[in-house]
């Protein structure tokens, strides 16, 4: 218990080297103001002592001194409020060309999918060096990534991916917490983030895996009769999804939205709002909220990201038939209006 | 200030005139009802400590051992239910100020006694409905209760728990209710604005936030129970709803909360310090219009809880410099008490000593709550020990010292008898070492990174808290011992004069205990509070 002790967290990514330094200035700003607060009263309260010092002088207010004791403070806590913005927006969007992992959160442990396949329960392998982001969704309940050692933590929500990134710059094993408190066993819902050199991980990542997400993902695509309507022949009653991801989506109230992760994600769970459906298409397809777990969308979206030519038509798929063809008109094959 | 002369020991005061049962569950006294919510609250207390012994008690050991993970998360959900509701909350307003309020705007009773007594019949009510909950099997959602988990996957006493809430929020309500129509309608004559004591000004800026904030954290936790039993999507993905608007809700009540707590604290320490120093408070207008700018601010800043739970970078920018602005106000109060003792006259009977603890460990509590304002050191240390340190500066290491400091200051007036003022001084000093000593080390425990409201720890997490439970043991000591000697004194302590420490506080101008309608005659105000050189009559007689 007295030999493993620490005082300080490991400092591990980028983002402790810029943290760090801000807490040691609040710490000198605590110790500076505090000392200075005891050392006054103690003075005051020994050198006033009704003992020595038996009637007090009345003395009244003064506004210089009043404006004094405010404008510094205010002035301490500007700066410090604008040090402390600069940091939190380098946790903003993850650097453009970052290492993918996607991750759900469920009660009460971690699973993490690499692009690649491999699959990893409560620990997340990265390498060192290389900005990694890290979307993540929870299946139930809030939770909260939270590495000390990386100074990162982002709740975890039920209704929407969040990306959370880092550089880790120091190979290590470190804690991996639930930070949001998330029913019985929250203190056992901990893992840890493994940092390798980049060869070891390159190593990590081909030891294993069940096929790429995306590959995954079209299995599901089909499971999920998806194909059937979303293709680019005749057949189609849904728009062709190549292209899609991060293209602008119109909706039939003349809004707009980006076609990103989270689009993708509602749109299959449903029901899509009055106004919100896409223009130039009827809105037919099925609800799955229920139906796919949220590993399985992870899937799914990375299959979906995968799409960028017209898909091929499924010669296993069935084709509906004329009869229905003519009772729904409005099914005829459109694309989606840029 | 102008006074009627203190009278001889009167026949009859509000402790003597009746002593039937009824006299008391019936009765619209400000004073009774101020000793009737006493004792509620610190049965509360007790009950609320009794959780967080067993909490520290399984966190001597990284794993969880003494009790299942199931009870651990009731144990501190219920601690927080019980300490924050039903002792904090209600501890400096309704006790301290039910009994002096009045009496310091010269007044006979509350402008609505009856609303008043039912306030505490509300309270008692909602006491009984949570304190039911928790014995048939109690809940585990934490005080905060967050949705989903809260309103869907809790199978907990989450319904009962938050009736129970409910009451104590409209006990909470009718309090504010009568201090602000009391302190609008009912002062005495020549008791301008300008001369009132601060207790009243902070006290009149936590009602200005239990009329507007209770509401508030009433519909969420409507709302919550809406979910649950009737599946209305409201804050469950699953349902349709979001869960983060469920935090926004809670923290637009429960931010202005922590300011319900502190700010009749600050009032107290306002009072002692003038009072143990002979001196009017430096800066009378600045310290009492920092209590309205507190309770202004306050509303302002909820966001600052949020700052990882999915807001937007530039809410998060608003909250946190809103969440600075807060500070000021604050500051400028401690510098102001600190000022006041210059070339005072200062004697260090044990309300005072309270009043050094509270600023020292309030100034700890306020300058670390700058790290959680800022918004890139908040990421690491929000849900960590940091925190849990952090508000116990504050709510303990403020609130309950104040609320100690004034339970001693106006002992005398409320019963009539001194504490010993030796043992009090023990307890102080026992109380403000084992404070420090528990939870100092959870700061550090924070930035190292142990989430809250963790059953079973890693090892190197060991060593800070078991310095922290051995802190809580010693601070379990210091909260016994006032509890025995303060019941002790009601027999055995030394007659008390009307004015003990020779204040200038017109709750003082009357005998100890007062008579029902405390004033033998309407007092009249002819000058500023705390005109100490006007009155060197004034002596400490105690």
């Amino acid at each position: 218990m007295w030999t493993d002790f620490p005082l300080w967290p490991a400092r591990a990514s980028n983002f402790a080297d810029r943290v760090d330094p801000l807490y040691l200035f609040l710490i000198a700003v605590l110790v500076f103001f505090s000392v200075g607060i005891f050392l006054t009263i103690t003075v005051f309260a020994i050198k006033y002592r009704r003992s020595v010092h038996p009637n007090a002088e009345h003395i009244e207010g003064s506004l210089p001194v009043e404006a004094t004791w405010s404008i510094i403070p205010l002035a301490i806590a500007m700066f410090i409020f604008v040090w402390s913005a600069s940091v939190y927006y380098s946790y903003g969007a993850p650097p453009k060309d970052s290492l993918r992992v996607y991750g759900t959160a469920k009660q009460w442990m971690w699973k993490f999918q690499h692009p690649d396949g491999q699959r990893e329960i409560n620990e997340l392998h990265v390498p060192l060096g290389r900005d990694v982001a890290v979307t993540l969704i929870s299946q139930d309940v809030i939770h909260s990534f939270f590495v000390p050692a990386f100074r990162v933590k982002m709740d975890v929500l039920p209704n929407r991916y969040r990306t959370v990134w880092f550089r880790p710059t120091r190979t290590g094993t470190y804690h991996l917490f639930c930070a949001e408190y998330c029913g019985t066993s929250h203190s056992g819902m901990i893992g840890w983030v493994v940092v390798m050199e980049p060869a070891d991980y390159e190593a990590w990542l081909a030891s294993g895996g069940e096929g790429s997400l995306a590959s995954s993902g079209e299995k599901l695509f089909r499971h999920f009769g998806c194909v059937s309507c979303h293709r680019s022949d005749q057949g189609a009653r849904g728009p062709d999804l190549a292209g899609l991801y991060g293209r602008e989506i119109h909706f039939q109230d003349g809004t707009t939205t980006m076609a990103d992760d989270n689009y993708i994600r509602d749109r299959i769970l449903g029901p899509r709002q009055p106004g919100r459906l896409v223009a130039g298409w009827q809105q037919i397809m099925p609800v799955f909220r229920g139906q796919v777990n949220e590993e399985e969308m992870l899937e799914l979206i990375a299959y979906v990201k995968t799409l960028q030519n017209p898909l091929n038509v499924n010669p296993n798929a069935p084709i509906p038939n004329e009869e229905q063809r003519k009772h729904n008109p409005q099914v005829e094959p459109q694309v989606i209006r840029p | 200030m102008s006074a009627p002369s203190v009278a001889v020991e009167p026949r009859e005061h509000y402790l003597n005139v009746d002593y039937g049962i009824r006299s008391w569950l019936l009765t619209t006294d400000h004073k009774r009802i101020g000793v009737l919510y006493m004792i509620s609250i610190t049965v509360m207390f007790f009950i609320g400590g009794l959780f967080a012994t067993i909490i520290r008690l399984e966190l001597m050991t990284p794993p969880g051992d003494l009790v299942t993970s199931d009870t651990y998360n009731k144990l501190f959900t219920m601690h927080g239910i019980v300490m924050v509701f039903f002792f904090l909350i209600p501890s400096v307003p309704a006790v301290i100020g039910n009994f002096v309020l009045p009496m310091m705007v010269g007044a006979r009773d509350m402008a609505f006694p009856k609303i008043n007594l039912l306030s505490w019949y509300l309270f008692v009510i909602g006491a009984g409905i949570t304190l039911y909950a928790i014995v048939v099997g109690g809940v585990d959602t934490g005080w905060t209760f967050y949705t989903p988990f809260s309103t869907t996957y809790s199978n907990t006493y989450v319904f009962g728990s938050i009736v129970g809430i409910l009451f104590a929020g409209f006990s909470s309500i009718f309090t504010g209710l009568n201090f602000i129509a009391t302190i609008h309608k009912l002062r005495a004559p020549g008791l301008t604005w300008r001369r009132m004591q601060l207790f009243l000004w902070s006290n009149y800026a936590t009602a200005v936030i239990m009329i507007l904030g209770t509401p508030v954290v009433a519909i969420s936790l409507i709302l919550v129970a809406v979910e649950r039993v009737w599946h209305i999507g409201i804050f469950n993905p699953a349902l349709g709803g979001d869960p983060v608007l469920f935090q926004h809700l809670f923290w637009f009540y429960s931010h202005p909360a922590v300011y319900i707590m502190v700010l009749p604290a600050m009032g107290v320490i306002s009072e002692l310090v003038s009072t143990f120093s002979r001196k009017r408070v430096f800066g009378y207008e600045f310290v009492a219009a920092a209590s309205i700018a507190i309770a202004v601010f306050g509303f302002l800043v909820w966001g600052h809880h949020m700052f990882v739970a999915g807001i937007s970078i530039y809410s998060a920018l608003l909250f946190s410099i809103m969440s600075y602005l807060v500070a000021i106000p604050s500051a400028v109060k401690v510098f102001n008490w600190t000022a006041t003792l210059y070339k005072g006259a200062i004697s260090y009977r044990t309300p005072m000593l309270y009043a050094f603890g509270f600023i020292g460990l309030f100034t700890i509590g306020g300058l670390t709550g700058l790290f959680l304002a800022a918004l890139g050191v908040d990421i690491h240390v929000t849900d960590t020990y940091f925190v849990v340190a952090h508000f116990h500066y504050i709510m303990v290491g403020g609130t309950v010292m104040a609320y100690l400091g004034a339970i001693h200051y106006w002992w005398p007036k409320m019963f009539g008898r001194m504490y010993p003022e030796g043992w009090a001084k023990i307890s102080a000093a026992t109380i403000f070492v084992g404070f420090n000593v528990t939870f100092f080390p959870q700061f550090l425990l924070g930035y190292v990174g142990m989430p809250r409201r963790y059953h079973a720890y890693a090892p190197e997490f060991q060593v800070l808290n078991v310095m922290s439970t051995a802190g809580a043991s010693i601070l379990a000591v210091g909260y016994l011992l006032p509890l025995i000697y303060l019941i002790w004194s009601l027999r055995y302590g030394a007659i008390a004069p009307a004015n003990p420490w020779g204040s200038t506080g017109l709750e003082w101008q009357t005998t100890s205990p007062p008579p029902t309608h405390n004033f033998e005659e309407t007092p009249v105000v002819s000058e500023e509070a705390y005109a100490y050189d006007k009155h060197p009559e004034m002596e400490f007689v105690a």
